[in-house]
């Protein structure tokens, strides 16, 4: 299995597939302050992919979901569903890659859930009936079609969780991408949340530290350190791991 | 988890409630300009209006003096009116010395200062029974289509969404300020008052920094959805038969009013 | 403790409607004015950082600090929104508190809200803008002192403004409410000024990037000088006269004819509420009420053109 521990070297995918959903090739990125948060970063994901993207803080998984959508301009390469990632088509890849952030305060920024999760599909210029049956969806597919007129701010974080993702899910992406999606939640909601991403048909990538989660619900994880992708493998077989876990700084769940 | 303070709107199933907010927000600001015409001592309209504000209460089912124990907020800026007792030429009343200043209560003085009382106090209720009656971001959609510029619009949206969130930041710093001025009883701790205002100040720097990061992290979150300048949102609102039947009643009441307020 | 109104905020109808209407026709120039240049200006990113940066203003309003006997420092905001944002900038954000604050907690009323977004939004920025660009160039220590004069000083502005046009309106003696407004916000404006100094000088030592050449707050011409100095003038010339001499002020604004202007409400315009060819009879009485609600009925017609204009105008977007 091509799993190994060595920084330098690039590790190919696991996946037989050419990453027909995603695909980022040598991605090298620096903050204005000189950081440089990305060196090199290669991946594939194929159709139906479910993902764990794992690592210490600071190992450049946000910087990477970043570049995902085109919020932040490394050098190198980045196809979605085939489609290379160019200002050009910077809306329709918005469109494609459902970006989640972490705090769902500052994803859920309208005043109702309704306005929220119509908030995608309002400014991809879908008609008014389109955008109203994409909500319906969108909110069903999280199982909280009771709370689309509901005040975001009354919501519990749980709740806010899972309306944040189907604040993207209304867009249709052909990919969705997660950052801490389990942190800041009780057992309860944790559970809950869970068995929606087990459920969602949707091809994902997921940045967590929860590795009870990855344990769970990714067959395929991948580890970030320092910029790079280390290791890119079954997730039993990572974190079976130890020598692996312990350099980068994971414990096994 | 603060909200319950700030909200004002108090959920009902009532006719009031189900009201377009359009209405409701025109009839609110034809009211509160109808006391404002009203003419000092005009009892008998001051009296019908009283009694339309009650009748909406019932109607909202919020309990006939719903809006009334709301509306005492405004009662300490009356001192300032309080002047006009004896500033307003009119036929002595009463007399009383104060220090160095002689006082007299006129009677135009007292008829003036009562007008304006009730004046203010009537509208202060049309605005309580507003905002208990309409959600608040309905309210917003009202005013934007009210020719309110959509960035003032947006501007109060987000506000009113992040109020919530910014001031849970603010009892966080307070309470963290708290637990450590660790005050005896005997002596005041922490220096003098500007060392107090320096803490208060930091505190203020801290938060803007943090909500200037936050302002950060939703533009991003902004992007990801498509935003690239403008905002987009949709009407959820269309005017019902009885939207129309409510405005005209309203109005019509308002007539009446007006025309009792001159006999 | 959870939210208490701030003393300056006029409450419903406490205006004539001549000074309600006069105050909400400069507000909405001056707006129009801000809207158009910061349109003009506005990077995308404004829009959240505006609505932020307005809750940030709501929320920072109730950062206090213990003074002595039970009472407390409070922050206003209007100067750090100003010197944080730029002026047309924060002219927007504290329209959009004050507006949220009369809205949601009928603090400061509907009709009087063009005089309150003037006394605390727009002559609290004009002064604290004009005052910081002032001193651009200058040291730290400078800027510092300047915003400090300048939160201080706009409070006290926002205070005499206030008094003035509720003397205007008729609705208080002048010889009164100056002394007593100015005193009370002589203080207030201290609290305010500390806080809003020290503030200031956080961001400076921690992001100065957010203050330096390439930020919002730079983003105001220095046009803003003159404007700062002016209204400073005009506050400075006007308080100590209105306080030591109400009376020279009262002629002066007979004189001017302002007094009888702004206690003229409409219902005035007819004479003693009768139409003066029909003379005093119950039917002069009605017709003049009747003319009265026609103004409130025209008021109402207009709004509600808007509002269907709007919808239909959504409904075929």
């Amino acid at each position: 299995m091509p799993i190994t521990h060595a920084e330098n070297k690039f590790i190919a995918p696991r996946s037989e597939c050419e990453g027909d959903v995603l695909q980022v090739r040598d991605l090298y990125f620096s903050y204005p302050d000189g950081h440089a948060a990305l060196n090199g970063v290669s991946l594939n994901l194929c159709g139906g992919d479910k993902v764990a993207l794992v690592g210490p803080n600071g190992a450049g998984k946000s910087t990477l979901m970043l570049h995902l959508n085109g919020i932040l301009n490394g050098r190198g390469e980045i196809e979605i569903g085939g489609r290379r990632l160019t200002r050009d088509n910077l809306p329709v890849i918005r469109a494609m890659v459902g970006l989640v952030f972490q705090n769902p305060d500052d994803q859920l920024f309208s005043p109702t859930v309704f306005e929220d999760v119509a908030f995608g599909p309002l400014h991809m210029g879908l008609p008014e009936e389109e955008v109203r049956a994409r909500v319906d969806a969108a909110l069903e597919a999280v199982r909280m079609s009771s709370y689309r007129d509901r005040l975001s701010h009354h919501l519990s974080v749980g709740e806010k969780k899972r309306i944040a993702i189907a604040t993207v899910l209304s867009m249709k992406p052909s990919l969705l991408v997660l950052d801490e999606p389990s942190a800041g939640l009780d057992p309860r909601a944790r559970r809950t949340l869970i068995n929606l991403l087990r459920e969602l048909p949707i091809t994902m990538l997921v940045s967590t530290h929860d590795m009870k989660l990855v344990q769970e619900l990714f067959p395929r994880t991948i580890v970030m350190d320092e910029g790079k992708v280390v290791a890119d493998g079954l997730t039993m077989e990572i974190l079976d791991d130890e020598a692996l876990l312990t350099a980068h700084g994971l414990e096994k769940p | 988890m603060h909200f319950d303070a700030f909200d004002r709107y108090h959920e009902k199933d009532s006719r009031l409630h189900r009201l377009d907010p359009r209405v409701k927000a025109v009839i609110t600001i034809a009211c509160i300009l109808s006391n404002a015409l009203l003419p000092d001592g005009a009892w008998i309209a001051f009296l019908f209006a009283f009694i339309f504000l009650l009748a909406l209460n019932v109607v909202s089912r919020l309990g006939i003096a719903y809006t009334l124990k709301r509306s005492l907020i405004a009662l300490p800026f009356a001192l300032i009116a309080f002047s006009v007792l004896f500033s307003t030429p009119g036929n002595p009343l009463s007399m009383f010395h104060f220090l160095m200043w002689d006082f007299t209560i006129t009677d135009a003085g007292l008829l003036r200062f009562v007008s304006i009382l009730i004046r203010s106090w009537l509208s202060v209720q049309m605005a309580i029974l507003l905002v208990a009656v309409t959600r608040f971001p309905d309210l917003v959609h009202a005013l934007a289509h009210l020719r309110v510029p959509p960035i003032l619009t947006t501007i109060i949206a987000f506000l009113y969404r992040y109020l919530f969130v910014l001031t849970d930041e603010v009892f966080r710093l307070l309470r963290a300020r708290e637990s450590r001025s660790a005050a005896s009883a005997a002596q005041r701790s922490g220096g003098g008052v500007l060392w107090r205002a320096k803490v208060a100040g930091d505190m203020a720097g801290q938060l803007f920094l943090r909500s200037y990061e936050r302002s950060d992290r939703i533009y991003n979150a902004m992007l990801s959805r498509g935003y690239a300048g403008h905002m987009y949102t949709l009407n959820p609102h269309e005017m019902k038969p009885g939207d129309y039947f409510a405005a005209a009643f309203a109005v019509a009441f308002i007539f009446i009013i007006q025309i009792l307020g001159r006999f | 403790m959870l939210y208490s109104p701030a003393p300056l905020h006029i409450p419903e109808n406490f205006l004539s409607l001549a000074v309600s209407a006069a105050c909400w026709v400069v507000t909405i120039l001056t707006l129009s004015l801000a809207i158009s240049k910061t349109n003009k200006s506005l990077g995308e990113r404004q829009i959240p950082l505006m609505g932020i940066m307005a809750a940030f203003i709501f929320a920072a309003q109730m950062i206090n600090f213990p003074v002595a006997g039970g009472t407390s420092g409070h922050l206003l905001g209007g100067v750090l929104a100003a010197v944080i944002l730029g002026p047309w900038a924060g002219m927007l954000v504290m329209t959009a508190v004050i507006a949220l604050q009369a809205l949601l907690f009928q603090d400061g009323g509907l009709s009087v809200m063009g005089a309150n977004i003037l006394n605390m939004g727009l002559v609290t920025a004009a002064i604290g803008y004009g005052l910081y660009r002032l001193v651009s160039n200058r040291s730290r220590k400078v800027k510092l002192a300047a915003i400090g004069f300048a939160a201080w000083l706009s409070v006290l502005a926002g205070a005499l403004f206030t008094s003035l046009q509720i003397w205007l309106s008729g609705n208080a003696d002048l010889k009164i409410i100056v002394p007593v407004m100015l005193f009370i916000h002589a203080l207030i404006g201290v609290g305010d000024a500390l806080i809003t100094v020290a503030a200031i000088s956080f961001i400076m030592r921690t992001r100065p990037d957010l203050l330096g050449e390439e930020s919002e707050s730079a983003k105001g011409g220095q046009g803003w000088v003159w404007v700062g100095v002016a209204v400073t003038l005009l506050v400075v010339l006007l308080s100590p006269f209105a306080s030591a001499d109400p009376d020279g002020l009262e002629r002066v604004a007979t004189d001017l004819g302002f007094i009888g202007q702004a206690q003229l409400s409409p219902f005035q315009i007819i004479p003693d509420y009768t139409v003066p060819f029909l003379g005093q009879t119950a039917l002069s009485t009605v017709i003049a009420g009747v003319i009265g609600a026609i103004v409130v009925g025209l008021v109402a017609y207009l709004i509600g053109r808007g509002v269907k204009a709007k919808s239909q105008a959504a409904g075929s977007k």
